[in-house]
């Protein structure tokens, strides 16, 4: 359960523990996607640590908040969180994306926490418009998370999704955009530009909140805020850092879906912050 | 009394307000063409359990896997061109490969669409449906059976895609004729070759049997209704008595019932087949009548494939 002074420092220093295990899972599968997993660390970090009600002993609970991984890619980050919170053995990540492993390379829900298997881009928020329809018709409170790449959000679907949000004033659906600025093949801005970001959200007919998405304190406050709103959904445009956390992988996009060999986690894990 | 021939989509939509009426489980889900689709009947009586995405049909099936995931019976609805082809990465990722409790209802299936032409004449739903895991395929035969399907298709768990006609179809059936999911039907017994079809050309199927009759050829005729999973145990048992298949479905050769008809066949039990079906092509305007004949999906063109494959069969 989420705690009434959450304890910033603590949750920072998970941030940095989850750094060094993503790297660490990755290098020992030798495949995956750095990236858009470290650009997320501190929306895991906060969501699992503070924002969500969820009970790792009872990943089916019926009350607990729902988090959907719509960028299915990031299991690094998604497997990591869910070992470290103690929804399955940490010893475990060591089978990330082999043969016979519950760890498939895109996530998937035999893995104790997930929801929804994903790995296609666009998918997470229709689902979650659904399963919070299913609330509201349940009687339930619980929240929907949706966390969304930046460049996911190119996928035509994804505005399907947005619009049938606000119709419905899905007020217990929070979607997060992990905008780290890098797609698999550069810039998003050289790709397929999002700007203006907060305006295509707020004209969707959604609650908008723009923060720095690397900062714990700004996504404790985003999440209350989210919770605070009443009558539309809300949207946390998280402005990250691809590759975030390690200098020589921040904005590269070759970093998008590769791994570190073992000199290059050497390498991360003495510069790694 | 003959009875009256009437849409398949008809029988859908009695039922599910039946059932939905009384499950307060079951949810529909529509992309704007529930009134084409006759799940406003639904509607009608259960508006605080439907829910329209406007036209967005991979929103709608998306929406609909989080329904299922939180336990409903989810219902989707729209014409077969856009369900199947506009929403197949949805279908296959959020609806088959996690496996959820989502009703995929298509109407206005084939040629028998007819005037608004190609563009809605959905001619590679079986192909499409059919090869992902985890779905089952159903296509009735009238409106008595499309009742009793959607009965079997709430029932079952799992992806579920039922194929529905837009236009009138003769109804063969009677509301006591036993329909079991995944058992195919005789309807009429033969020793000369086995006529199995699905749909509209079940009628066909048995208008050349008649005719067939007439030449001294004993044609038995199968209403395979259920695509996937196939009745491969009737299959075989034709194929051992009659030593001759002909498959007929409004639907492309490639991939169809035709084809998997074909698969069980040559792998457990190899006899002469013919198949009828469009071969290759889009359709285009026309009363079905018309098109139906263009496409060479009447009795006389499976009256035509039974004589050849019986020759071959001989040989």
């Amino acid at each position: 359960m989420p705690s009434p002074n959450p304890d910033v420092n603590a949750l920072k220093a998970k941030a940095l523990q989850f750094r060094r295990d993503i790297l660490e899972t990755l290098e020992l599968a030798g495949s995956g996607h750095p990236g858009g997993s470290l650009s997320a660390v501190e929306i895991f970090v906060t969501l699992y640590g503070q924002a969500m009600k969820h009970d790792p002993k009872n990943p089916h609970w019926e009350d607990r908040d729902r988090l959907v991984v719509s960028k299915g890619h990031v299991t690094p980050v998604v497997y990591v969180t869910l070992a470290n919170f103690g929804y399955f053995p940490k010893e475990e990540l060591k089978t990330f994306r082999k043969f016979g492993s519950r760890l498939q390379g895109h996530v998937h829900k035999k893995v104790p926490g997930v929801e929804f298997n994903t790995g296609s881009l666009g998918h997470g928020l229709s689902y979650s418009n659904g399963v919070a329809l299913a609330a509201r018709l349940k009687g339930k409170d619980f929240k929907t998370y949706c966390i969304m790449g930046d460049g996911e959000i190119q996928e035509g679907s994804v505005w399907e999704a947005a619009m049938s949000a606000a119709q419905y004033k899905l007020d217990n659906v929070c979607a997060i955009v992990d905008y780290n600025q890098v797609q698999e093949n550069g810039l998003i801005s050289e790709i397929k530009g999002l700007e203006p970001l907060v305006d295509k959200w707020k004209s969707f007919g959604w609650h908008v909140i723009n923060i720095n998405g690397n900062d714990i304190l700004s996504l404790l406050k985003a999440f209350e805020d989210f919770k605070a709103t009443k009558g539309k959904p809300t949207v946390i445009i998280a402005n990250t850092l691809k590759g975030k956390g390690v200098p020589f992988m921040e904005l590269k996009s070759a970093w998008h879906g590769k791994a570190p060999n073992k000199e290059q986690l050497a390498e991360a894990l003495k510069v790694v912050y | 009394m003959e009875l009256k021939p009437a849409p398949t989509r008809d029988g859908f939509g009695e039922e599910l307000a039946l059932v939905g009426k009384a499950d307060k489980n079951i949810v529909v889900l529509s992309a704007d063409l529930e009134d084409a689709t006759r799940a406003e009947y639904f509607k009608k009586v259960c508006p605080e359990r439907f829910f329209t995405l406007g036209i967005a049909e991979q929103d709608m099936i998306g929406t609909a896997a989080g329904f299922a995931s939180e336990g409903f019976v989810a219902v989707t609805n729209s014409f077969a061109v856009f369900l199947t082809n506009r929403a197949y990465d949805q279908i296959r990722m959020d609806v088959c490969y996690n496996d959820l409790n989502v009703k995929l209802v298509a109407s206005h299936a084939g040629v028998t669409v007819g005037e608004d032409g190609a563009s809605a004449q959905c001619l590679e739903d079986f192909a499409i449906m059919r090869v992902l895991p985890n779905m089952k395929v159903v296509c009735p035969v009238d409106v008595i059976e499309a009742k009793k399907a959607t009965k079997a298709m709430l029932a079952e768990k799992g992806p579920f895609y039922l194929r529905l006609s837009r236009a009138p179809l003769p109804v063969v059936t009677k509301d006591s004729d036993e329909f079991v999911f995944g058992k195919a039907n005789v309807l009429r017994d033969g020793k000369d070759v086995t006529l199995i079809a699905c749909g509209v050309m079940v009628s066909e199927a048995l208008n050349a049997a008649n005719e067939l009759a007439k030449e001294g050829i004993q044609a038995r005729v199968v209403n395979m209704h259920t695509i996937k999973p196939l009745d491969v145990d009737m299959i075989m048992k034709c194929a051992k008595e009659t030593g001759a298949i002909v498959t007929a479905e409004e639907h492309q050769m490639n991939g169809g019932l035709g084809s998997a008809v074909a698969e069980a066949v040559v792998q457990k039990m190899p006899v002469p087949m013919e198949m009828v079906a469009v071969k290759d092509s889009f359709g285009q305007s026309g009363t079905p009548e018309q098109l139906l004949a263009a496409y060479h999906l009447k009795a006389v063109d499976v009256a035509i494939a039974a004589r050849a494959v019986i020759r071959r069969k001989k040989a």
